[in-house]
């Protein structure tokens, strides 16, 4: 652990018993605010588990680099002069000082600024000033921390604090599939996250978004002044007649899958609330790639509303990470989906992008103001415990065997608790 | 405002550049504030009726010299997304904004940076302090706008603000800034 008050408060809390905290259908209020918990979790899911990163399009040259994070810990996500990828830690082990204080840039070494110590960008320390002082001494161990383990799925970078676990494919389980369905809405099957990110402080637990992410019981609620206000129409799919589905992946992955809706009414380019006329230069270049038949099913499918656990959040036309920086404040990240090639739907995407998001964003100012009033309600002390039995009786497994219900049932939050527990209580 | 333009014959004339000084700079100030009184008291009409019909309401992220048509901004409203935005702050049930924010917001250091034919761009330094459910926030800004005399009277072009501290996380945002 990089902390020793990590550990400390960690070993402090090692009493705690989750499972008497978490329950099938329902969970403890306590936790959402305990800084104790808070602690252990970043030591038993943040700096353990994989954990989304960033994408490979945000570096697309040799040294170039970019600030990222794995939880409250800062990452520099490095494509270094060989044109490999690299998640060092901005440390520089001499005193500890933080090393790279920018957030992006082309660079082949790292120099800190206080006594010169010198590390190239595969992250091996190059030298430092004065070395006589330091005559005899070997450099061994002196180079920059990394992320243990490294894995790129298909341009998106994730990265694990612990030097063994199970794959990513592992941990992506049945989820891998609405990356690949997000990707084969690229007429290249490639993204170019290019656009830059909002970052939307919210003083509220992280797992308030990790849940709602994929609660299709709210949109009617809390978004039913931009419903009446635009001809969106997409209200509806948040109804009791919607046909569209929630899913449990496993491994704490959820989604929200509107196929069922989109193919029912059987309209390419539905799911973005266009029409192919209005975009005929992705059609054309969507049909050219996957061939007419495959493209108007791609068409007709749109773009996954999937939630990687723990921070990855793919919400059809963006790409949500999730950073906990304490206990009570989180940190949105936002950008469009950016499809390489396809120019004339990325203006779109970045437009409705802009409106929708962010913290002057038409949807999420208003989920994110439900975020704070779930902080702040969740440390009043009765109820003590919060209520998940939304569609137990209806749950169901889907043909491959993965949990689904109604469109506003909380078979989502049940599994993330479930995975939750698991790693919480998960021999070290 | 007419009474005001009035007042300033040589300012209402539709070549701003022949004002003199002082009085167009009187004029662009009074404007400034009457905007900032309008959105801090979230008279929302008034508010939108200062726009003209190529309006450009924009708050940068990530630097205040980025191109919003390639690069994400945490607000770039043309005039139907103002319109937009106004309608669901005027459904009871913009939520972030139920109850609303209480502000009041300080503008200064106006300088009137160019003068073209029939519009003015302007600079000002902006403190806004906003109070709500969260607590307190303070917001600090380099503004630029750009105003054009119709009729006697100036109207909102365009607006951007840019938030000293928006490469960093920022609150939620939701009053008309």
């Amino acid at each position: 652990m990089p902390h020793a008050a990590v550990s400390e408060a960690a070993a402090s809390a090692g009493a705690r018993d989750y499972h008497a905290l978490i329950e099938p259908a329902r969970i403890n209020s306590r936790l959402y605010y305990d800084p104790a918990i808070f602690q252990e979790e970043l030591e038993k899911i943040w700096y353990k588990t994989w954990v989304y990163v960033g994408h490979t399009s945000e570096i697309p040259n040799k040294n170039d680099y970019v600030t990222k994070s794995i939880g409250p810990m800062p990452v520099l996500m490095v494509r270094d002069k060989d044109g490999e990828v690299r998640l060092l830690l901005n440390k520089c082990p001499h005193r500890g000082n933080q090393l790279c204080a920018y957030q992006k840039g082309n660079r082949t070494s790292f120099t800190c600024p206080y006594h010169s110590w010198t590390f190239s960008n595969t992250g091996d320390l190059m030298g430092y000033a004065l070395p006589d002082g330091y005559e005899g001494q070997s450099k061994a161990g002196l180079n920059l921390g990394k992320v243990p383990r490294i894995a790129v799925y298909r341009g998106f970078v994730f990265g694990s604090m612990a030097e063994e676990g199970i794959s990513i494919e592992e941990h992506l389980g049945g989820a891998k599939a609405a990356l690949d369905q997000l990707l084969d809405n690229s007429p290249t099957g490639e993204l170019e996250l290019t656009a830059g990110f909002l970052q939307h402080r919210t003083k509220a637990n992280w797992k308030f978004m990790l849940e709602n992410e994929t609660d299709g019981y709210h949109p009617g609620f809390v978004h039913g002044s931009v419903f009446q206000v635009t001809s969106s129409g997409i209200g509806s799919l948040y109804g009791a007649d919607s046909t569209a589905l929630t899913r449990d992946y496993g491994n704490g992955h959820t989604e929200f899958d509107l196929r069922p809706e989109w193919r029912k009414n059987d309209k390419p380019l539905q799911w973005f609330g266009t029409t192919p006329e209005r975009l005929p230069d992705y059609v054309k270049s969507m049909n050219a790639a996957y061939g007419e038949e495959r493209a108007r099913q791609i068409m007709i499918d749109g773009s996954p509303h999937v939630m990687i656990f723990p921070n990855l959040f793919i919400a059809e036309i963006q790409i949500f990470v999730l950073q906990p920086v304490a206990v009570d404040e989180t940190i949105q990240h936002v950008t469009a989906v950016q499809f390489k090639g396809a120019p004339d739907i990325n203006r779109r995407l970045r437009q409705q992008t802009m409106g929708s998001v962010g913290p002057a964003g038409l949807l999420l100012a208003d989920d994110t103001e439900m975020y704070e009033r779930n902080h702040r309600g969740a440390q009043i002390l009765d109820p003590e415990w919060l209520v998940l039995s939304r569609g137990l009786h209806r749950e169901r497994l889907d043909e491959n065997g993965f949990r689904i219900a109604h469109s506003t049932d909380e078979t989502p939050q049940r599994g993330i608790w479930r995975h939750y527990l698991n790693l919480m209580t998960e021999a070290r | 405002m007419t009474a005001l333009a009035q007042s300033f014959a040589d300012v209402s004339a539709p070549d701003l550049a022949a004002a003199e000084p002082a009085a167009l700079h009187h004029q662009v100030a009074q404007f400034l504030y009457l905007e900032a009184r309008l959105a801090d008291t979230h008279d929302y009409d008034g508010w939108e009726a200062l726009w003209t019909d190529d309006a450009i309401y924009w708050v940068p992220a990530n630097g205040d010299d980025t191109d919003p048509e390639k690069e994400m901004s945490v607000l770039y409203d043309n005039r139907s997304r103002i319109g937009v935005r106004i309608r669901q702050l005027k459904t009871g049930r913009r939520h972030t904004q139920t109850p609303r924010s209480e502000l009041a917001r300080v503008i200064s250091n106006i300088e009137v940076a160019e003068v073209r034919g029939s519009e003015v761009d302007v600079r000002a330094n902006v403190l806004i302090y906003e109070d709500n459910l969260r607590g307190d926030t303070l917001w600090a800004a380099r503004n630029v706008y750009r105003l054009r005399m119709v009729d006697g009277a100036f109207r909102l072009v365009r607006k951007k603000i840019a938030l000293v501290n928006n490469n960093k996380p920022i609150y939620t945002l939701s009053f008309l800034v």
